[in-house]
């Protein structure tokens, strides 16, 4: 106690000496901003995160001239393995040492929920990018959390809703058997029932399955129109392949809740051709989108997934707000993203909400079929645009305290 | 008519897809069950050189136009090439040593050559078409089987039949296993020993990427396919008895079939049933069920 309180003295003095010498001065930390970004950068979740999102993160920066408000901004790259005692693990430890700023946080809920512990302990900001459990803004939301990109909400709403419209009143879920999975599972089996259908059964099957086919089989005998996939990455895909190979597409029809570009590119148009999906962002909606995708294929060869856009934007925005407020202090730059409206190339008149949700768009596309498409990665028709508000979580639904 | 209420058409449609994946099983677990009997090693590589495999038959169609039916040839060849580069440069110092070191050896390589494809190609994963002769899919009244798994069941069986003939009932089968009892005497009777071994590592290595092969259009290529299996085929050479030929074949078949049911009534069990049967079959017979007691 008493040596705490040494050293809190003494930083207060060297704080008082340093703001006496330099009054004018921004009040930046260390002299540099440090962003840090946690996510899988090697295994199932790293094409559509990993090192495509750090690259647009230190694209942010050169974008902004390298530095801000004068000073220089540092990005720092951690592989969490999938892991969330390594995620949370490093947070602290670029929390304490480095000295970091800015916690950005990627693929893989675990390790989000884990980090914004973390973040919300040493009163810092953590935007939640590449996960998709929408416990951060809900039961565990924090002051210091803000959840940038899409939520299994906002995924169960858009695909749920355009199905059981389109005529797909009866469901099957083939479902992960973990957290991820019964969380999507539940929010589109909520959704499906309000629109007015019905869901007649479901199967769970473990994570990274070698074979679906007994699966699908059970699925098939249920006699639902729908085959729900509350599965992600390389399940999804295998799921869909022998779904393909075993004429299930031919009684029912596939709605893919969580599917991402990546996982379109691979199993090609003729296998995926229809199918519905919901997405916060697609790289060929405008000619801004299109323009900003084009550079990342140069590095790439392969287009930007929605999530490193959003990985982009969060890095952007956040920076934008340290040069306004002309601090890197967390609670003035976090009530000034607060107050200004997010408008870039991921996403128009977004605004961050009280429990920690960048409120924008979601969008219901359907998979071209291989005639429709022009080029490679020209995959998606944008369907329907959900608009602001619409997409996320009611505030009669909340069971955040911040939000009431 | 059911079985367990279980209508008798869905209960043997879930056999016959038992059967598909003991296939894969059976023969992944022979070419362990053969390095294992013949060299002494516990060959973790397996699951890479399964991976390797398919990505030899993917490169070879896309770079070099290479169809399906030459790829089932080339795959293991190079895969087997690399196993006799492997075997000479490395294996072969550790034959002296505690198994241990073979194992971990060979862990390790799996582990680099995981990273290297992962760096070469990401982990989204590569699709292979199914060849067009065996496109389709032929309706068995009790359920729509893809001709393409049909031939699977097939071709694995085949393999495996050959590979027992091969080793238990050959001339060269009884070198095989001489060498492996003494190989000193062997040697002095005018058998080059360390060929036949390293032969016999390649041949492994070989069995392995046949059923990468045979896997690639089944499932989408990825630098983890291996080792999402590769535990598995472990536990299936265990319960059939390490270095048992026939006990790892049947004994791959047989746990198919058992996950097979397993996914019908109780699905969230399906990725440990197999590990609860090495248990008990560990406990009461350690050898595994074809084992020899030593």
């Amino acid at each position: 106690m008493k040596l705490k309180k040494i050293v809190l003295a003494c930083s207060l003095a060297a704080a008082g000496t340093f703001a006496a010498v330099a009054p004018a001065q921004a009040q930046i930390s260390g002299d540099v901003i440090r962003i840090g970004f946690i996510t899988d950068m090697s295994g199932l979740y790293s094409d559509i995160d990993g090192p495509g999102g750090a690259e647009v993160i230190k694209m942010a920066i050169a974008d902004l001239g390298g530095t801000v408000a004068g000073k220089k901004v540092e990005v720092l790259v951690a592989d969490h393995q999938n892991k969330a005692d390594v995620a949370a693990a490093k947070a602290r430890e670029w929390f304490d040492q480095q000295g970091m700023d800015l916690l950005i946080g990627g693929t893989n809920s675990g390790t989000s929920l884990a980090m914004a512990k973390v973040a919300a302990e040493k009163k810092k900001p953590f935007i939640a990018v590449g996960a998709a459990t929408s416990a951060l803004t809900n039961d565990q939301c924090t002051p210091y959390t803000v959840h940038w990109a899409y939520d299994t909400v906002a995924l169960a709403k858009g695909t749920g809703n355009a199905v059981v419209k389109a005529g797909g009143k009866s469901w099957f879920f083939l479902t992960a058997d973990y957290a991820f999975g019964a969380s999507l599972q539940n929010d589109t089996a909520s959704v499906v029932k309000a629109a007015g259908g019905n869901v007649v059964g479901s199967v769970k099957h473990p994570l990274s399955a070698s074979d679906f086919s007994s699966f699908l089989l059970q699925a098939q005998s249920s006699k639902a129109q729908i085959l729900g996939l509350a599965n992600a990455g390389g399940d999804t895909i295998n799921a869909i392949k022998a779904a393909n190979e075993f004429g299930i597409t031919k009684t029912m029809k596939l709605a893919g809740l969580l599917v991402f570009i990546n996982d379109i590119h691979s199993l090609g148009l003729k296998t995926t051709q229809g199918m519905y999906l919901t997405d916060s962002w697609y790289w060929n909606q405008s000619p801004e989108t299109r323009n900003w995708s084009r550079k990342f294929f140069e590095k790439f060869k392969r287009m930007p997934s929605s999530l490193q856009a959003a990985d982009y934007s969060a890095a952007f925005n956040y920076l934008t707000a340290v040069k306004a407020v002309n601090t890197d202090d967390a609670d003035k730059v976090l009530a000034q993203m607060k107050k200004t409206k997010v408008n870039d190339v991921f996403a128009k008149n977004g605004w961050i909400r009280d429990d920690g949700t960048m409120v924008h768009d979601m969008y219901l596309m359907q998979v071209k079929s291989p005639d429709q498409s022009k080029e490679p990665w020209d995959y998606y028709n944008v369907v329907e645009t959900i608009k602001g508000e619409a997409a996320w979580t009611a505030k009669s639904e909340t069971k955040c305290p911040l939000w009431k | 008519m059911d079985i367990f209420g279980i209508p008798i058409q869905a209960f043997l449609g879930q056999l016959l897809l038992g059967l598909v994946n003991g296939s894969f099983y059976a023969m992944l677990s022979l070419g362990l069950a053969v390095i294992f009997g013949l060299l002494g090693i516990v060959n973790f590589a397996h699951g890479a050189l399964y991976m390797i495999g398919a990505y030899v038959a993917y490169l070879g169609l896309e770079t070099f136009g290479i169809n399906y039916w030459f790829a089932l040839v080339l795959a293991p060849l190079v895969v087997g090439a690399l196993g006799v580069v492997v075997e000479r440069t490395l294996l072969k110092r550790l034959y002296k040593l505690d198994p241990l070191y073979g194992l971990l050896l060979t862990f390790g390589l799996a582990l680099i050559a995981e990273g290297i494809f992962r760096d070469q190609f990401g982990v989204s994963g590569q699709q292979y078409p199914v060849p067009e002769a065996l496109q389709g899919a032929t309706n068995l009244g009790f359920m729509v089987l893809p001709n393409y798994r049909g031939w699977v069941i097939i071709a694995s069986l085949a393999v495996c039949l050959a590979t027992w003939f091969l080793i238990e009932r050959t001339r060269l089968g009884a070198y095989l296993r001489a060498g492996t009892e003494n190989p000193a005497l062997v040697q002095s009777f005018g058998v080059n020993v360390p060929l036949m071994v390293m032969l016999t590592y390649a041949a492994g290595a070989g069995l392995a990427a046949l059923a990468g092969v045979l896997a690639a259009p089944v499932i989408q290529i990825t630098p983890l396919m291996g080792s999402n299996l590769i535990i598995i085929v472990f536990a299936v050479v265990v319960i059939g008895g390490m270095g048992s030929i026939l006990g790892s074949i049947l004994t791959g078949l047989a746990l198919g079939l058992v996950e097979g049911l397993t996914k019908v009534f109780y699905p969230e069990a399906s990725n440990i049933v197999v590990f609860v049967i090495m248990a008990i079959v560990l406990m009461f017979r350690p050898a595994g069920l074809f084992g020899k007691e030593k």
